[in-house]
C-alpha cells in the first residue's frame, strides 16, 4: 500500500506529459492561402456548401498555441478594437455570429487579409505560424476548442469568464448584417 | 452652426414654446436617415432648408422645409472609405455640418473636408487632410471664422499627432496648421504667447515634457467644438488625451495635450493656453466645449470661458488671459482635489495613481470623464449653463501598449460602473458664477447628447432609451416628454420655420462611445468591450435599438 501513492503520482506525471505536443518550430509548409473556405452557407447544385471543419485541429486543440495566441492577441493590437471578446469598433468574437466566417480558415483569412469594414490586413505584418495561433485564440473565446486546451485565469484583469470556462457558442449563419448591407444604397 | 453662435452657448431666443404650451407639442415631420449608427450631428436649419449629416458613411440630406412634409431637396454621398470604419475608436459619428455664405461645410470619416453648394449640393471643393493607415479620422462640426473653416484631426486612441488647421472657405487650401505636441514652431508657440501659469511656460514644452520622440505618436487630437470671439479676435479649442492611455509609457507633463489654446484664427498663432490635466491619467480629453459668457465676477464684468472637463470640474477661466477664475465638481470625483488656484495645477490622489499591471478600483470619474463631448448650453434668461453628463466610475489597469501604425495605442484594461447613486446620468443646472448645481435629473443611461436652452424658458435634451424631453429651465421640472424610435445621442435644434412657426429638431439614434453596445451589437458579457463602456451599459440593448432617424415638433 506505502507504494501505491508513488505510483499513482508517476502514472499521472506520464500521463500529464502525453496530453499534448508543442510545436516549437512551425512547419515550413504551413501556410494560410491554401485551403478553399466557402462565405456563404448557398451553393448552386445538391451538396450545398464545403465545410473543412478539421482546418486549424493542430492549432485549436494545442494549449500551447492557444496561450501563445493569447498573447499575441494583446501583442498586436488585436485587443484595442475587440476587447477581450466582446468588442468594441471591431466586432464581438466570442458571441455566435460571423460576418465573414466563423471557421478557422475564414478567421486566419480575415486577420491575413483583411476585410472591407475596417479589418487592416495583416500578410507580410504578421508571420503565418503567428496568425493561425491568434486565429486558434480567437476560435477559443467562443469555445470552439476542446475545454482542457483553452486557456485559464488572465494575469490582468478579469473581464469575463476565462475562455476555459465560457459557455460553447456555435457559429450561427443568420443573425448579423454586415455593415456594408446597412448603409443606404 | 451646430453651436447656434460663435460662443457656443446653444441659446435660442424663440420663444412661441413656451413652459405654458410645450405640452402641446407634437410630430410635425420626421425623416430616415438610413443609417445604423450613432447620430451625436445637429439638424442646421438655413432659411428653407435643414441640413443632416449621417454617421459614416457621412451622407449630406438637404431637406425642403417651404413644402409640406419637408421633403428631400437633394443628398450628396461623399462615399469614404470603409476601411475608416476599423480606425473610429468610439462609433463612426459626424457631429454636424456648419453653414457659411452659401456652403456647407463638414468632415467625413476617411479625413476629408467637403465643401457643398448649400442650394445644389454640388461639391465645391474636397480635400483629403489625414491618413487612415495612421489612425486618422475625422469627426468634428467645423467652425467657418472669417472665410476660414478651422478643422481637427481625431484619432487620440490610435497615437495620431493632434493638429488644428484653417482651410481657405474658397477652395480648400490650407491657410495654418498648428500641432498640438512637438517643437514651438509647429505648435505655433512664438512671441505673443503668454500663458498665464508658470507650468505652461517653457521652450518646446511640446517635445521637453515626453520621453525621446514619444510627442511624434503622443495624441492631443482636435475634435470639439470651436469658440470665437470676434471682440477679442480670439479662437479657442481644446485637445484631446495623450497617447497612450497608460500614463507609465509617457513620463512627463505631456504637452499640449489636454490643453484649451487660444489662437488668433488668421495665423494660428497661440496667445495662450492652459492644460486642464498635465500628465493625464484617465483619458481625459480636453476637448469639451469652451463655451464664452461674461459674467458679474467679484465685482468687475469679466469675460469668461466655461468649460465643464472630464475630470468632474467646471472651470470658470477668464478667456483673455487664461486664469482660473474658479474650478468647482460637477460629479463624484476621487483621483484629485480639485485644481490649487495660485498655480493652476490639478491636485493627482496619488492613492489612484494607475501604476502599471495593478488593478486600481473605483476610480470616479470615468475615461469617458464626468462628461464626454455631449455639449452643454448657457440660458441669457436664467444664467444657468445646463450640463449634460455621466455619473460612472470605473476599475482601471495600466498595461503595456505597442504602438503599431493603424492599430488602437491604449494600454489600459477598462471596465466601468453606475456611480454613486447608481443612475449613470444626469442633466444639470449649474450656476456659473456661485459653482455650484442649482437642478439636476437623474436619468438610467449618460446623457450623451446636447441641450438646448429657449427664451420660451425651456431645456431641450435627449436620453439614451429614445425620450426627448423639454424641462423647465428654472426648476427641472420635465414638462414634456416624447418617446423616439431609438436612443438619442444628438443635437437638439429650434428654428423659425417658413410658415413663423418655432420648430425643435433632434436627430434619434443611438451609438456613440456610451451607445455602440447597440450599434456596434457588442457582447455585453465582456465588460472590458467598447474600451470599458460596456460593463455600464449592458442593459441599453433591451431598451432600445439602433436606426438613425430626425424628428421635427411644432405646437398644432
Amino acid at each position: 500500500m506505502k507504494r501505491l501513492p508513488p505510483i499513482a503520482a508517476a502514472l499521472v506525471f506520464l500521463s500529464a506529459c502525453e496530453r499534448e505536443d508543442r510545436e516549437f518550430r512551425p512547419s515550413p509548409v504551413a501556410g494560410e492561402g491554401d485551403a478553399a473556405i466557402a462565405l456563404s452557407s448557398i451553393a448552386p447544385g445538391p451538396g450545398g456548401t464545403e465545410m473543412r471543419a478539421d482546418t486549424g485541429k493542430a492549432y485549436e486543440e494545442n494549449a500551447y498555441h492557444l496561450s501563445e495566441g493569447k498573447r499575441l492577441f494583446t501583442w498586436f493590437n488585436c485587443k484595442g478594437c475587440h476587447a477581450n471578446g466582446g468588442g468594441g469598433s471591431g466586432p464581438a468574437l466570442m458571441d455566435d455570429r460571423w460576418i465573414y466566417g466563423g471557421e478557422f480558415q475564414n478567421i486566419v483569412q480575415s486577420i491575413g487579409e483583411g476585410r472591407p469594414n475596417g479589418m487592416p490586413s495583416f500578410r507580410g505584418k504578421i508571420p503565418d505560424e503567428l496568425i493561425m495561433q491568434i486565429a486558434g485564440y480567437v476560435r477559443s473565446m467562443g469555445r470552439h476548442v476542446p475545454m482542457d486546451a483553452a486557456p485559464g485565469r488572465n494575469d490582468d484583469l478579469m473581464p469575463r469568464p476565462s475562455e476555459h470556462r465560457l459557455p460553447s457558442s456555435p457559429a450561427v449563419t443568420g443573425g448579423t448584417v454586415p455593415p456594408s448591407g446597412q448603409a443606404p444604397q | 452652426m451646430p453651436t447656434k453662435d460663435t460662443a457656443a452657448t446653444r441659446y435660442s431666443g424663440l420663444s412661441e414654446i413656451t413652459t405654458d404650451n410645450v405640452k402641446d407639442l407634437r410630430v410635425a415631420f420626421t425623416f430616415s436617415t438610413g443609417v445604423n449608427k450613432g447620430h451625436e450631428g445637429a439638424p442646421l436649419v438655413v432659411g428653407g432648408s435643414m441640413f443632416i449629416i449621417s454617421p459614416y458613411p457621412n451622407i449630406v440630406y438637404a431637406l425642403d422645409l417651404t413644402r409640406p412634409g419637408a421633403p428631400l431637396k437633394w443628398q450628396y454621398n461623399p462615399k469614404p472609405d470603409a476601411s475608416s470604419q476599423g480606425v473610429a475608436c468610439c462609433d463612426v459619428v459626424n457631429r454636424g455640418p456648419t453653414y457659411s455664405d452659401g456652403r456647407l461645410f463638414f468632415t467625413t470619416l476617411d479625413a476629408h473636408v467637403v465643401a457643398l453648394d448649400a442650394e445644389t449640393g454640388r461639391e465645391a471643393w474636397n480635400v483629403k487632410l489625414g491618413e487612415i493607415n495612421r489612425g486618422e479620422t475625422m469627426t468634428m462640426a467645423p467652425l467657418v471664422v472669417k472665410d476660414k473653416v478651422i478643422v481637427g484631426i481625431s484619432g487620440g486612441e490610435y497615437g495620431v499627432r493632434g493638429w488644428i488647421q484653417a482651410l481657405d472657405a474658397a477652395d480648400g487650401k490650407s491657410l495654418w496648421k498648428a500641432y498640438s505636441t512637438g517643437p514651438d514652431r509647429d505648435v505655433k508657440i512664438g512671441a505673443e504667447f503668454k500663458p498665464f501659469y508658470e507650468q505652461d511656460r517653457g521652450q518646446d514644452l511640446g517635445v521637453a515634457t515626453w520621453p525621446p520622440n514619444a510627442w511624434e505618436i503622443g495624441g492631443g487630437t482636435v475634435w470639439g467644438f470651436t469658440t470665437y470671439d470676434p471682440e477679442l479676435d480670439l479662437i479657442f479649442h481644446g485637445t484631446a488625451n495623450p497617447g497612450p492611455w497608460n500614463p507609465n509609457q509617457r513620463p512627463g507633463d505631456n504637452k499640449w495635450t489636454n490643453t484649451v489654446f487660444a489662437r488668433d484664427p488668421d495665423t494660428g498663432e497661440a496667445r495662450w493656453a492652459y492644460q486642464w490635466n498635465p500628465h493625464d491619467l484617465h483619458d481625459w480629453d480636453g476637448i469639451n466645449e469652451n463655451i464664452l459668457v461674461d459674467v458679474e465676477w467679484q465685482g468687475k464684468t469679466r469675460k469668461a470661458l466655461v468649460h465643464p472637463d472630464r475630470n468632474g470640474l467646471v472651470y470658470l477661466l477668464d478667456r483673455t488671459t487664461g486664469e482660473v477664475l474658479s474650478a468647482n465638481f460637477y460629479h463624484p470625483v476621487n483621483t484629485h482635489q480639485g485644481v490649487d488656484l495660485k498655480t493652476g495645477r490639478i491636485k493627482i490622489n496619488a492613492g489612484k495613481y494607475p501604476h502599471e499591471n495593478e488593478v486600481i478600483r473605483d476610480v470616479c470619474p470615468t475615461a469617458p470623464g464626468a462628461k464626454d463631448w455631449s455639449p452643454s448650453s448657457f440660458s441669457h434668461q436664467t444664467g444657468l449653463l445646463y450640463i449634460p453628463h455621466n455619473n460612472l466610475c470605473m476599475d482601471w489597469e495600466s498595461t503595456e501598449a505597442n504602438y503599431i501604425a493603424g492599430t488602437p495605442y491604449v494600454g489600459a484594461e477598462v471596465r466601468m460602473h453606475a456611480g454613486p447613486g447608481g443612475h449613470r446620468g444626469e442633466l444639470s443646472a449649474w450656476d456659473v458664477v456661485a459653482g455650484k448645481e442649482v437642478w439636476t435629473i437623474k436619468e438610467r443611461f449618460p446623457v450623451w447628447g446636447g441641450t438646448l436652452a429657449t427664451a420660451g424658458g425651456l431645456i431641450f435634451y435627449g436620453n439614451m432609451e429614445g425620450w426627448f424631453k423639454a424641462a423647465d429651465a428654472r426648476t427641472g421640472e420635465v414638462l414634456w416628454q416624447f418617446k423616439t424610435s431609438s436612443g438619442i445621442i444628438g443635437q437638439p435644434t429650434t428654428y423659425r420655420g417658413p410658415d413663423g412657426k418655432q420648430y425643435v429638431a433632434i436627430l434619434s439614434g443611438v451609438g456613440g462611445w456610451a451607445g455602440s453596445i447597440v450599434s456596434g451589437d457588442l457582447d455585453p458579457r465582456d465588460g472590458t468591450a467598447a474600451l470599458g463602456f460596456v460593463n455600464a451599459m449592458a442593459d441599453l440593448k433591451d431598451v432600445t435599438t439602433k436606426g438613425g432617424t430626425l424628428y421635427a415638433f411644432a405646437l398644432p
